[in-house]
């Protein structure tokens, strides 16, 4: 009898070209390797002044999405491109995939949009796989039981040069979510809750198993909310077993096995799971049944409180205290004492199309609150059309809100989307770091539902009271 | 990379947790396709007033900070972002190790990969180390060694495989690439194919 693995055990012995001995790290193959145009081109570079191709363009997937334009146009070539250096950058992307014979899903390709949603919406996520990408939020794509990490540009460059990447085999952490989630409460109000829990470095050196029947029951774009934040608590990856939910929402799309090969790659990804007697370096439990809305009140994603709680002291910490000085919030308020500038709704966490469903369902028959500003951006162009095919865009429109293209946009605030300086945006982005969405902004991280109910009101609303 | 095997100066201090590789280096300074000249940028909201002058109260803007090559951050320095211009600014502006109680994964991988020196060192000495901005430390990377003024010699954490790569200034790349022939049989030995 072969000794009891967890799935992340499973993962890593699969790809382990060259095993790690205490004077090296493994060499680790990589099956899935996503580019965008911000931290790629150094690597491109590198290659040219080495004379090396890609080892392997037909692993290698290329899109454009941090600094693309994400205003509506008829003719999306003939876009503006906001600064001189994003341009640049963007025409520089478009001769590396064409001088190294990497497939671009680039401006005028219906599939374009965040990499961490193309990935799954084209099936070229799978389990079983490992997936790189010059992005952190590279572990969304652990939700298919794939091990997703997010790398930076030297390691770019080693995978494209030799499809391997050397790693050190990290820690496994299992996170047990006990209990059924209860009516209102969303995936991003559960991933916030359990980066709170653990802290924003309490998942450092680990690779996170989220386990339990709230995670069962969860849909593919709900654990794709999940495993995406795992890295704001300084996680390697996050991971979910593969599930019927997970090849039901694989079967038939374009990159995904056909006949009998689907059939064969369904039986492989079955056995991806943590055998019972497996164990896990370390386990947290958390139990969901009292769950809330969750916001976070910080510059952080760990700082965070339900929608309705007071914002805590910062008692004799500096760094909390600087970080409530910075959000200019009070202490032993709740977050709806403050009025609200900007509401976002988007990024590779809440950008898909049953976070846009969930938005427009509090917002049908509403108006945004005067002097409210709400962008909502799709994740990716195919998100955009399905949005547009369901009437979303018009009643993201009638209530007052713009409706764009696909892309980071305000997640990152690298495209022209900002926050300007002092404004308090409701975002259903992943980072409410100091400056995030532009100098000065302040940033409190909460679900779809959240931000649309608080651009009804213009203060943070629970999306209960709705 | 060039060889790395020794590193004395006085430090700086940034006491704050968290600060994440968006303080480091702002993601509208990420439209550059070059690696070079991102150390005017670095902590820029932090370092810069609006006008574009010094920040007076920043330990950076200090003139006694002229010429540090070591930064002592807070807990869990680097975390967020895994744009390895963190790096590239903190050693374009001339920065050559990070001392903190924890550093986040992604940017500790990235520093390693540019010669920036990642020290992790206990609370007791990261205490030690924020009290005192400015004194002058010795990194001994051979020996994986902090030598302090008082005379004390603390030794630190540091993978092996990385301390190699760092004092005989190893490309990793090419170690991978030696690995070509294994690769391609890996390739074809699958049972399945991605």
């Amino acid at each position: 009898m072969t000794q009891a693995s967890t799935l992340f055990d499973k993962l890593w012995n699969d790809h382990v070209v060259v095993p790690e001995t205490p004077n090296a790290p493994a060499v680790l193959y990589i099956d899935l390797h996503i580019v965008h145009e911000v931290t790629t081109p150094q690597a491109f570079s590198l290659l040219r002044e080495k004379g090396l191709p890609v080892r392997r363009p037909d692993l290698t997937l290329a899109t454009m999405d941090h600094s693309t334009p994400t205003t509506p146009l008829a003719s999306f070539k003939d876009l503006p491109i906001v600064a001189d250096g994003a341009a640049n950058q963007i025409r520089q992307m478009e001769k590396n995939c064409r001088d190294f014979g990497i497939e671009l899903l680039g401006f005028g390709s219906e599939h374009r949009g965040i990499v961490h949603v193309i990935g799954p919406e084209l099936g070229a996520t799978q389990p079983g796989k490992t997936i790189v990408c010059g992005d952190s939020h590279s572990s969304t794509h652990g939700a298919f039981g794939a091990f997703a990490f997010g790398i930076g540009t030297t390691e770019v460059g080693h995978v494209l040069a030799t499809q391997c990447l050397l790693q050190r085999k990290p820690k496994t952490m299992a996170i047990n979510i006990d209990g059924q989630m209860p009516d209102g409460v969303s995936a991003k109000d559960l991933i916030l809750a359990i980066i709170g829990e653990i802290g924003v470095e309490g998942g450092t050196g680990y690779v996170l198993e989220y386990r339990g029947n709230a995670i069962r029951s969860f849909n593919m774009e709900q654990r794709m909310t999940v495993c995406n934040m795992s890295i704001e608590a300084g996680a390697r990856a996050g991971l979910i077993a593969p599930d019927d939910t997970t090849f039901e929402y694989l079967h038939g799309r374009p990159r995904v096995p056909r006949g009998v090969d689907w059939d064969k790659a369904v039986t492989r990804w079955q056995a991806l799971r943590t055998d019972d007697a497996a164990t896990y370096d370390k386990s947290v439990t958390l139990d969901v049944r009292c769950l809330q809305p969750m916001v976070t009140f910080g510059t952080n994603p760990g700082m965070v409180i339900g929608v309705n709680d007071p914002v805590p002291d910062a008692g004799n910490d500096p760094s909390f205290r600087k970080a409530l000085d910075y959000m200019q919030l009070t202490p032993g308020k709740p977050l709806s004492h403050n009025s609200i500038d900007v509401v976002f709704i988007g990024s590779c966490t809440n950008g898909r199309i049953s976070d846009l469903e969930q938005a427009a369902a509090i917002l049908r028959g509403h108006k945004i609150a005067a002097g409210v500003r709400m962008l909502v951006v799709p994740g990716s162009q195919q998100i955009k059309n399905e949005a547009e095919a369901r009437g979303l865009d018009i009643i993201f429109k009638k209530a007052g809100a713009e409706w764009r293209e696909a892309g980071c946009s305000m997640c990152i605030g690298m495209n022209g989307d900002i926050v300007k300086p002092g404004q308090l945006s409701v975002s259903t982005s992943n980072r409410n770091f100091e400056g995030r969405q532009g100098i000065g902004a302040r940033t409190i991280l909460a679900s779809p539902a959240t931000a649309a109910a608080s651009a009804i009101r213009g203060r943070v609303t629970d999306p209960r009271s709705i | 990379m060039k060889a790395i095997k020794r590193i004395q100066s006085r430090t700086v201090v940034l006491a704050t947790k968290d600060i994440d590789t968006d303080q480091i280096i702002p993601a509208r300074f990420l439209t550059t396709t070059s690696r070079e000249g991102l150390g005017k940028n670095l902590f820029h909201d932090l370092r810069y007033n609006k006008d574009g002058s010094d920040k007076p109260d920043f330990p950076l803007n200090a003139a006694t900070a002229k010429g540090c090559e070591i930064l002592v951050a807070g807990r869990n320095v680097g975390c967020g972002s895994s744009r390895e211009h963190a790096p590239w600014a903190l050693l374009d502006y001339g920065f050559r190790a990070v001392i903190s109680t924890a550093i986040a994964d992604i940017f500790r991988n990235n520093s390693l990969k540019n010669g920036l020196v990642p020290v992790v060192v206990d609370d007791d000495l990261h205490q030690y180390l924020l009290s005192k901005p400015g004194i002058e430390i010795d990194i001994d990377i051979v020996a994986s060694t902090l030598t302090l003024p008082d005379g004390r010699v603390v030794e630190f954490p540091i993978d092996v495989f990385a301390r190699h790569c760092l004092i005989e200034g190893i490309d990793q790349l090419g170690y991978l690439r030696n690995h070509a022939d294994t690769i391609q049989s890996f390739e074809e030995a699958r049972s399945w194919t991605p």
